[in-house]
């Protein structure tokens, strides 16, 4: 296990901030955990024991999907389609949101969310193109939880009728167990990655309900079979959806396009 | 890794359930995970040995229970066990299959005093 990511240890610092925010305005994240050092004491009064065994069948994850749950309410109250984009480092993912932010600003109204571990980078390159934005740093966390996207939600303050994009902190593993209340999950493989990262990654893919493989530009000079991908990726997961672009050419973003208004109408 | 976010809900659970039983301490644990959950058990271990230094779970025992993946064939109905998300029915070699167990994360039980 790699021992500089132990995302949520007590001490670790989350970080939700608007680019030119820098300075002020940062909540800690204090820790649910801290009084667990007094328990003894408390208990100790109790002087006769029953040993008891008690059947409690609780998923492990039920805070994070019971506040995941309340997101989703949230969202669904006001119309606002929420995406969660998941990908390795570098596929594009900022790169999309920007190319489609510049192309359909005009039409939607875009909100976004950024999770890196550390820098306002990719809020400010949001923010270059007009839409609101909120970064999530996570410090040493790998994965955005549905209580950081509850915080950053505030901050945010959606309009109505709108599309969220949340950019979650690139890492194929981490961020596919923690639900954040979203209406779609979408992972993005680019052409430079190997075509196996679906088996690789199986839970990713599984989650996910759309997979865009980007930089097609790059497919004469890469060693990358679309075909192969896909086959991998429907093995994991016989629904999931394809769409294949380049951000940097256009290709392909048409398509992509008519998906988000189709899934707006249909969700 | 993620199991470390795993290991501190582990805690933050039992911690609960324990002050909602009032106990006084905690035994034992037994904790479900399933081989397709995404959580390595091994790394779980780990996390699980450092995040519970001064809370409930410090001296408990714990027993991690692997859940072991299984599969319906969409194609012929035979069940099977899978090691991965993208194994083949060993029956019909079909492909399309609907994972039954395997994913879960679940605190089965604790046992108190
Ligand atoms: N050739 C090519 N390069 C692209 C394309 N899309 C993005 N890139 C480049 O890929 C690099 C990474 O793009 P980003 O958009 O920052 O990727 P990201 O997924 O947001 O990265 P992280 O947030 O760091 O995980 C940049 O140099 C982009 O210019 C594409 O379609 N074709
Ligand atoms: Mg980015
Ligand atoms: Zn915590
Ligand atoms: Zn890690
Ligand atoms: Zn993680
Ligand atoms: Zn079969």
């Amino acid at each position: 296990m790699c021992d500089t990511c132990g995302c949520g240890q007590p001490n670790d610092e989350v970080t939700i901030r608007k680019p030119g925010d820098e300075k002020h305005h940062e909540h800690k994240h204090t820790h649910e955990h801290e009084h667990e050092q007094d328990h003894e004491h408390e208990h100790e009064y109790q002087s006769h024991s029953h040993e008891r065994t008690i059947e409690l069948q609780t998923d492990i994850l039920q805070k994070n999907n019971l506040i995941a749950e309340r997101n989703r309410g949230y969202f669904e109250a006001k119309n606002i389609f929420v995406l969660n984009m998941v990908s390795s480092p570098g596929s594009g993912k900022t790169s999309l949101l920007e190319r489609t932010i510049k192309e359909l600003g005009n039409k939607i109204n875009f909100f976004v969310i950024e999770g890196d571990q550390q820098t306002m980078n990719d809020a400010n390159r949001i923010k270059a193109v007009g839409a609101p934005v909120v970064q999530i740093n996570t410090g040493n966390g790998c994965h955005l939880d549905a209580n950081m996207i509850s915080r950053a939600v505030k901050e945010l303050d959606a309009e109505n009728n709108s599309v969220m994009m949340i950019e979650n902190v690139g890492n194929l593993i981490c961020p596919s167990l923690f639900d954040l209340g979203e209406a779609k999950r979408v992972v993005i493989i680019s052409t430079t990655e190997g075509d196996d990262k679906p088996i690789k990654y199986p839970t990713m893919f599984a989650s996910s309900h759309l997979c865009i493989i980007n930089k097609t530009d790059l497919l004469p000079y890469v060693d990358f079979d679309i075909e192969k991908t896909k086959q991998y990726a429907l093995q994991v997961n016989h629904h999931l959806e394809f769409i294949q672009l380049s951000v940097k050419t256009g290709e392909g973003m048409k398509v992509w396009y008519d998906w988000l208004r189709n899934s707006m109408k249909n969700k | 890794m993620h199991e470390m976010s795993i290991a501190l809900n582990i805690i933050d659970i039992a911690h609960e359930e324990a002050l909602r039983a009032n106990a006084k301490k905690i035994n034992e644990i037994e904790i479900e995970i399933g081989t397709i959950s995404g959580v390595e058990i091994s790394a779980l271990e780990f996390s699980l040995d450092i995040a519970v230094k001064n809370t409930f779970l410090e001296n408990a025992q714990r027993k991690i229970i692997p859940v072991q993946a299984k599969a319906e064939c969409l194609e012929c109905n035979s069940i099977f066990s899978l090691t991965t998300f993208y194994e083949p029915c060993p029956n019909c070699q079909s492909l399309t299959i609907n994972i039954l167990q395997g994913k879960e994360l679940r605190i089965k039980s604790i046992n108190i005093d």
